[in-house]
């Protein structure tokens, strides 16, 4: 297969002298922003260039949204059915995207109707012929028809794609005398054209009522039409069976011709051409079929109705080259046909690749025609990669946009080899404005396992709130985090607001912190000194001493503290509660004894100095306590 | 004309698509001088730029898209080369390298409730990095899981690697690594690879013109052992002067890919070679294999810059021909060029974007009038 050498897009962009140089930086998604360097100070532009954004059409979004639906459901189809069950269930997996797609269409009509933009009317055909594509691959590659069926679903095919007739039969019928109208007999040419031949047959009759004389042709005529038989695919009869019967029925309508029964009706007997299948007569009508892909269903219709699958791409090769002119080029959507008609699926989704700006119709395509194996059935061994290939680009795409980002979550999750990695990388640039969008982010990192991802944002909330001074909120974070480094940093911080202020701030948080609390030493800390603080303004003098002698045991409090611990204990010790306990005050005593001791060695450093010093307050401090009041503390013992 | 190492086998498929990309919007940078460096932040929610004029000036981009510049400020005596953003984890921190022969750290300070209001932010300079004697000409951060590193390359051919120990403290950085390259340095690149598997690794690239002196482009990396930085790698193939150099994310392969900005665009693979663990030294760095996997002379003349995007599936490059292009590999990794930005030399009338560029699909064989919708919602 010949590489096919694309020449890659040129972006004009204004106001940058031809030959000067551009600089740029990669922005998040696929936002590019460069730079001109201009020569003449003073006058350099900046540009944001974009890729063309169809996702920021509020009614693509909705495509994307519904597909992202069908997308997942997909994915959850069980690999032990039956083929025959999944065929079915691909098939209408299939037509479910297809409806998606044409309600998205009717809504651009909708939109059109009211305010023609350029965009939108770009749009509308790039869906119809998406539309177009994947009916056929439906028809072809999904349901794979066999001979016999196979054309009564491209007669369908056509039918649905080439909606005029209907509206100019309506014209017709609605006009005051139909058979007059000059549309027609272009109605009834294209009716037949298409196969509905009840639909002719009725629109026959009328001229046939304005004509008494020529009543017998038109007898003959209708007599034609309703005896041409169709395959019936849920009927007894054989393929075999029906092409004789078909023949039968064409020797007969050719009998008519050489007969020149309809000689003297010069649109009935083009009609009788018609079904005998003359190919000049059907290419007089190349208006009426508009396309040679209708011209070549027709044809089939008319002189192959038994068509096998594996024919069908001679037929539509030599159809296309009669319907065009020599001189006209075949369009992209001709090639993407014809290599449908070919079998050669990776050639249609290759032609597809370079002919849409948009990975949304090939990646879907793909991803349906690798589950029902149609990929891998091919020589080249990565059809897998083909479809993650594409996902990967199409999720990633959507990454760029504020809430679409979040469809494209579950394709990377369905994307075996790379869709992990993928995620990673994109979801950790997914700009966390709000809180709440965090919170999202962080629910999708966690149900995850992407651990990292949940830390380093966590950090960044965190950071953020510490740099504007919501210490509550930095504290919750970087408890989510599990930074125990930085919660100790906003603990401290607590404490030092709390030395300066002399009240906590936040209290609600840190009330109820729960076993978070033993994220770091400092928090720990921090959490039952404002315990402590709790328990004495509601009078619970022992319980306050009792936790206050704790944090001193624990050792948990930090150097800068200790001095306030001490004149938090001292006040303590003159409540009655408290000096009634037997061993509380004493035990109380004894640590604080340390934590002085400490306190000056750690200031002063040791020395018999110190000693002393410390004996003597020791003293001093007991024989206080001893003297206090008639109460007292018992026995004192000195 | 472009050379790629093909893979032979039945059927090749290019998937390509063709960036089809148009001008959103255009901004009055308003520098006195010539521009030099443009840095997206990590969430591209704010953009610093830095200029010939001295001045560095950043931008805040609003819910409409709109760009506001909210610092502009004078940091160095010389124009300033090349500026870049810490990671967010570390806050909002910037750093800078100029032809005056140092760096700075910059942070930025929470203000006042009514310079908020005004949209106004303010920038203090937490540390000069003085120990360059030569113009410096690039300043990186280092990945983030390296703590908060940052690098700087001089016009001496010196690399040098700092380290903020306590990152809530930016005015102590501590010079940890000093590494001589004998040639003159132009860039530097780390690569951002966080697995447990590769140790810190950079490339530096030298704009040396002496042909003779052999390669251009230089890797090191961090041996535990020795706690130091040892050369890995020179690409001896690289012999022209080297402007720009970027390793791409790494998606979790055992390999790495860079990309070269010199004569032309480069990509290489280098395969990290450890076959036997008892045998490999513990003092000496990983063997490397090098591969070229690209080489484009598309531009054909100096390519300056290099630059991948975050998922490491798109590469730009922009050139002395006055155009960026953009490539792109497909999943048989063939590269190929898919799109170019150029300047047109029209001069700019209007601000909005219009995509000029459709869709090429639609001919005249499929019906786009309304009848066609009509049609298939009645024929359904």
């Amino acid at each position: 297969m010949e590489e096919l050498d694309v020449e890659p897009a040129i972006t004009n962009i204004p106001a940058a002298s031809d030959g000067k140089h551009l600089g740029f930086a990669w922005g998040p998604g696929d936002i590019l922003a460069y730079e001109t360097l201009y020569m003449a100070p003073g006058c350099s532009f900046i540009h944001e260039v974009r890729k063309d954004e169809d996702i920021y059409s509020p009614i693509l979004r909705k495509l994307f949204n519904e597909s992202h639906h069908i997308f997942v459901g997909l994915q959850t189809i069980r690999e032990d059915l039956p083929s025959k069950n999944k065929k079915t269930q691909f098939v209408s997996i299939s037509k479910n995207y297809r409806s998606v797609i044409r309600a998205c269409m009717e809504e651009l009509q909708q939109v059109l109707q009211k305010w023609p933009r350029n965009m939108e009317i770009r749009y509308v055909s790039i869906l119809l012929a998406i539309e177009l594509i994947w009916n056929l691959c439906e028809v072809l590659f999904i349901d794979a028809a066999p001979a016999g069926p196979l054309l009564l679903h491209l007669l369908d095919w056509v039918r649905l794609h080439k909606g005029d007739v209907d509206e100019k039969a309506r014209e017709v019928l609605q006009s005051e005398s139909p058979a007059e109208h000059h549309d027609y007999w272009d109605v009834v040419v294209s009716y037949v054209l298409q196969g509905r031949f009840e639909e002719a047959r009725q629109m026959l009759v009328k001229q046939a009522t304005l004509q008494p004389a020529a009543r017998n042709m038109y007898k003959l005529m209708d007599t034609l039409l309703s005896k041409m038989p169709f395959y019936n695919p849920g009927g007894t009869q054989t393929l075999t069976e029906f092409d004789v019967k078909w023949r039968h029925w064409h020797e007969e309508v050719d009998r008519c011709l050489q007969d020149n029964s309809f000689a003297s009706n010069q649109h009935l007997e083009i009609i009788c051409k018609i079904l005998v299948g003359d190919e000049d007569t059907l290419l007089e009508h190349k208006e009426l079929l508009s396309t040679w892909y209708h011209f070549l269903v027709t044809r089939l219709l008319f002189c192959h109705p038994t068509v096998k699958p594996t024919e069908l791409h001679y037929y539509a090769q030599s159809c296309m080259t009669m319907f065009l002119d020599l001189r006209s080029v075949p369009e992209p959507l001709d090639s993407i046909l014809l290599a449908a008609f070919e079998f050669d699926i990776h050639q249609v989704i290759k032609d597809c690749s370079i002919a849409l700006n948009n990975w949304w119709f090939v990646a879907h395509l793909t991803d349906l025609l690798d589950h029902c194996k149609l990929l891998q059935s091919h020589n080249l061994h990565f059809g897998s990669n083909l479809r993650e290939f594409l996902l990967l680009e199409y999720a990633s795409g959507l990454f760029t946009h504020h809430s679409l980002w979040q469809l494209a979550v579950d394709y990377f999750d369905n994307c075996p080899e790379f869709g992990h990695v993928y995620l990673e990388l994109q979801i950790e640039r997914v700009p966390l404005d709000t809180e709440r969008k965090a919170l999202k982010v962080l629910r999708i990192c966690e149900q995850r396992q992407m651990s990292e991802q949940v830390r380093s944002i966590c950090k960044i909330m965190a950071m953020r709130a510490l740099r504007n001074n919501r210490l509550g909120s930095a504290l919750s974070w970087s408890i989510r985090a599990k930074d125990a480094a930085f919660a100790t940093l906003i603990s401290e911080r607590f404490l030092q607001d709390y030395c300066a202020r002399g009240t906590f701030s936040d209290l609600d948080l840190i009330d109820n912190l729960g076993p978070a609390m033993l994220l770091s030493d400092r928090l720990t800390f921090l959490v039952k000194y404002r315990e402590f603080h709790k328990l004495y303004e509601e009078n619970r003098f022992s319980e306050a001493a009792k936790l206050l002698l704790s944090l001193i045991t624990a050792k948990i409090a930090p150097r800068s503290f200790w001095m306030t611990l001490l004149t938090d204990a001292l006040p303590l010790l003159e409540q009655k509660e408290v000096s009634h306990s037997a061993h509380c005050p004493y035990l109380l005593l004894y640590h604080l004894t340390c934590l002085v001791y400490g306190f000056i060695v750690f200031c002063y450093g040791s020395s018999c100095k110190v000693d002393q010093l410390l004996t003597s307050l020791i003293k001093e401090s007991v024989c206080r306590f001893a003297g206090l009041g008639p109460e007292g503390l018992g026995t004192p013992k000195v | 004309m472009c050379r790629t190492d093909r893979v032979p086998t039945a059927g090749i498929l290019w998937l390509a698509l063709v960036v089809i990309m148009f001008v959103a919007r255009s901004i009055a940078a308003d520098h006195k001088d010539l521009i030099h460096d443009v840095s997206y932040d990590f969430h591209g929610r704010r953009m610093a730029t830095c200029s010939s004029d001295q001045s560095v000036k950043v931008w805040d981009r609003s819910e409409n898209g709109e760009w506001h510049c909210t610092a502009s400020w004078k940091t160095h005596s010389g124009s300033v080369w090349r500026v870049t953003w810490a990671h967010p984890e570390f806050g909002q921190v910037l750093a800078s390298c100029s032809f005056d022969r140092t760096a700075a750290v910059w942070e930025e300070i929470v203000g006042e409730s009514n310079d908020k209001q005004r949209g106004l932010s303010h920038w203090i300079k937490r540390t000069t990095l003085v120990d360059s004697r030569t113009s410096v000409t690039d300043v990186k951060f280092a990945p983030k899981h390296m703590g908060l590193m940052l690098t700087t390359c001089s016009a001496d051919g010196v690399v040098r690697i700092y380290e903020a120990p306590d990152v809530m403290n930016l005015s102590q950085w501590s010079l940890q690594h000093e590494i001589s390259c004998k040639l003159s340095c132009s860039c530097i690149s780390w690569n951002p690879s966080s697995s447990r598997a590769h140790p810190p690794m950079f490339a530096v690239g030298s704009d040396d013109s002496n042909v003779t002196y052999g390669g251009k482009v230089q890797i090191y990396e961090y041996n535990e052992n020795t706690r130091k930085y040892a050369k890995a790698e020179t690409l001896m193939t690289v012999t022209d002067a080297v402007h720009d150099i970027a390793f791409a994310p790494n998606l979790g392969r055992s390999f790495h890919v860079l990309a070269i900005a010199t004569k032309d665009v480069r990509i290489f693979k280098l395969v990290p070679m450890r076959s036997d663990r008892k045998e490999s030294t513990s003092t000496g760095p990983t063997k490397l294999e090098v591969q070229i996997v690209a080489q484009f002379d598309n531009h054909n003349s100096q390519v300056w810059r290099v630059s991948w995007n975050i998922t490491s599936t798109l590469l730009a490059s922009s050139g002395d021909d006055g155009c960026v292009r953009l490539w792109k590999a497909n999943y048989m990794d063939n590269w190929k060029c898919t799109g170019i930005l150029k300047g047109d030399g029209s001069p700019l009338t209007s601000s909005s974007g219009q995509p000029t560029a459709m869709s090429t699909i639609v001919g005249s064989s499929v019906q786009t009038s309304q009848n066609a919708l009509n049609g298939m919602s009645a024929g359904r």
